[in-house]
């Protein structure tokens, strides 16, 4: 019978299929951090449980860490209690930890893909709804609640109903100046917000194809924007390159038997997915946000259009977020002052996302009425940037380097973007509030948030 | 144990927003505690309060008309992030049933497993349930998880509501999945010896 890739590496870790219900689903790989593990290590605790598999559960802070002295206590003495909670735990249970200044601290999906500890073929899950980003490797991985963590920890398995599957095309040759942001936040647009619940996505095309694995990472990382449980894309040669020789990789015979192993890990030809959808990569151009959820996006070039005028529930849901954003239907937002640019992220945290946005303002200055906040994904991010003069570049166009984290993706943090002010943003949600309460956020890319720096005003990169 | 889930009738707080994300259950910076008691009384936090902490006038959970434990929302309820303190605020605040007509993921296996039971109703359903609160703010649904049927008591309108047959026995019986599943060690001891 002809399997799609989802379904060979889900039912390959199916260990009961429970009558009329879910899959008790063997997890290899869990991730870990400050925010939403502490109730599930409680649980072990009160029903006198030890973690089952120690060493598939790896361990490191960074939703509250703040991003300024680091070798510091943590100011706010909650965040800091949250943090020590997860350094008991993980000492306590005999866990992997990499702790608050340690060289592999960092965002959990970035430092599981630069330490080899994520791999093709492997179930993967986190309390945190970005798992979906190691999906890039060809991996099912996805975002689990507090409740599931506690179940991993005591089992190595979770209960979850299979979902459906789907699988987007994107074909043809991307236009100068559009990244792998664009193409996600451009999917996700076409999409909408719900548009793929219940489903889990393959990403497949040459489009898809030729995407460097960072690249991979960052529109697996958006899946669940628009939903869906997870997103994957078939490991090849680009992913068996970016995995060799990582620290926790196979090596020697087991790198051989595993990489066998991976070679066969594609969707069959005739594999059926419960829905296809074709986009073309000529279509895209570089793409900004313009309300509360991620769906709602425009090329940077087109103006903020209607609401969908059968949909009387809808337009009230849409009026409210463009009454929170300050915007109106009609409304080109290209040329609009900002007040903020945030880099970072488990999207747009990477080596390459650094490189793409110091390629724009090298030699330039930046904007006196903005506010930048550049903040590596890891210490190991950090770390390349300053290898590569990066640091160096950035510091001579007036940004300065923060210390690794979650930052103001989510402003759990000092980070906060104050009410009222526009945010251009490389994160993932512009949700009413996410960057602090009353915070307005523009979703982008890092050209167009490397850009809109330097002029002060959203900015289309290839204009500049 | 939990409290054990049969029937329940109620009036019902009407939330008729589409795309309630979990930033909006419960905002990111009230995410910090290390327990799953107390995060009812920053439900809707923003929504709720105004930025010196007053509540808002008109939002639904302070207005007096609205009460019951029956929430009922627009479509794509939960959407965002993982975070399974939007179902402890949801439930630490009393509720017991939410209603939508589509549901996020993962939000909806956190409301679950924390012995809240989410509710897809059809679009033509919850349409009228929101008119019949908001011409009656007494108006009452019946839940009855046992024939999976939810009941306008308004207009009589009924409609039959999809639950896996694992997730219902663990409502009505107040189990959750961890004993279930360490009941399976031997299974996942074998599943590892075969890999």
């Amino acid at each position: 019978m002809a399997n799609t890739l989802f379904d060979k590496i889900w039912d390959s870790h199916v260990v009961n299929l429970i009558e009329g219900g879910p899959s008790q689903l063997y997890i290899d790989r869990h991730y870990c951090h400050e925010v939403t593990s502490p109730q599930a290590f409680d649980g072990l605790r009160q029903r006198g449980l030890q973690v089952f598999r120690k060493d598939k559960t790896i361990c490191s802070p960074d939703h509250n860490i703040p991003t300024l002295n680091q070798d510091k206590p943590i100011a706010d003495p909650i965040s800091r209690n949250q943090v020590e909670t997860l350094t008991r735990n993980a000492n306590e249970f005999g866990l992997t930890l990499f702790g608050l200044g340690h060289r592999k601290n960092g965002i959990i999906h970035v430092i599981g893909p630069e330490n080899g500890l994520t791999l093709p073929g492997q179930t993967i899950v986190c309390g945190d709804s970005h798992t979906s980003t190691h999906g890039a490797f060809g991996a099912v991985a996805f975002g689990i609640g507090t409740s599931e963590v506690e179940m991993v920890l005591a089992s190595q398995c979770i209960l979850q109903p299979k979902p459906k599957t789907m699988r987007i095309n994107v074909n043809g040759k991307l236009r100068d100046g559009v990244t792998a942001k664009d193409i996600a936040l451009y999917i996700i647009a076409k999409m909408t917000t719900g548009g793929a619940t219940g489903y889990f996505v393959e990403y497949a095309g040459d489009t898809i194809r030729n995407l460097s694995m960072e690249e991979r990472m960052t529109v697996c990382n958006l899946s669940i924007e628009m939903g869906a449980r997870g997103g994957m894309i078939a490991p090849d040669e680009t992913t068996f390159a970016y995995v060799e020789g990582r620290e926790y990789a196979p090596k020697g015979a087991e790198w051989e038997k595993a990489l066998a192993y991976w070679k066969t890990l594609k969707s069959d030809d005739d594999a059926v997915f419960d829905k296809e959808i074709n986009f073309d990569a000529a279509d895209i151009e570089p793409r900004i946000t313009f309300g509360t959820n991620p769906g709602m996006g425009i090329g940077i070039s087109e103006a903020i259009p209607a609401p969908d005028p059968n949909d009387e529930a809808g337009k009230i849901s849409y009026q409210k977020s463009l009454d929170y954003m300050g915007f109106s239907v009609g409304e080109k937002l290209e040329g609009h002052p900002i007040d903020y640019v945030f880099l970072g992220s488990c999207t747009n945290g990477r080596i390459e996302d650094f490189r793409a946005f110091a390629s724009i303002v090298k030699g330039k200055k930046k904007a006196d009425n903005v506010t930048a906040w550049l903040v590596p994904g890891s210490w190991m991010v950090d770390e390349q940037i300053k290898a590569e003069g990066i640091d160096k570049i950035l510091a001579e166009a007036g940004f300065e380097l923060r210390q690794p984290g979650c930052s103001a993706c989510l402003a759990m943090n000092e980070d906060k973007v104050p009410a009222g002010k526009l945010a251009v943003s490389t994160s993932n949600r512009n949700f009413e509030g996410r960057q602090g309460p009353g915070a307005r956020t523009i979703l982008a890319g890092p050209l167009v948030a490397a850009a809109s720096a330097i002029t002060g005003r959203l900015t289309d990169p290839r204009k500049l | 144990m939990k409290e054990k889930f049969t029937t329940i009738t109620s009036t019902c707080v009407p939330l008729p927003m589409e795309n309630v994300d979990t930033d909006q259950i419960i905002p990111a910076r009230f995410l910090k505690a290390t327990s799953r008691e107390g995060f009812g009384e920053n439900l809707f936090r923003d929504w709720r309060y105004d930025k010196d902490g007053n509540p808002v006038k008109d939002f639904v959970l302070n207005d007096p008309t609205y009460s019951g434990c029956v929430l009922v929302a627009g479509k794509n309820f939960g959407s965002g992030s993982s975070r399974e303190h939007a179902a402890w605020a949801i439930a630490d605040y009393g509720f017991r049933v939410v209603v939508s007509s589509f549901f996020a993921d993962i939000h909806k296996n956190n409301e679950l497993n924390n012995f809240v039971l989410p509710v897809v109703v059809t679009e033509d359903f919850l349409a009228e349930l929101f008119e019949s609160i908001a011409n009656d703010p007494k108006t009452e649904v019946k839940v009855d998880l046992p024939s999976q049927t939810i009941t306008n008591l308004a207009t009589g309108k009924s409609e039959n509501f999809e639950i896996n047959p694992y997730k219902k026995h663990c409502l009505a019986e107040g189990l959750d999945d961890i004993e279930f599943l360490l009941s399976k060690k031997a299974d996942i001891e074998a599943y590892e010896a075969a890999k």
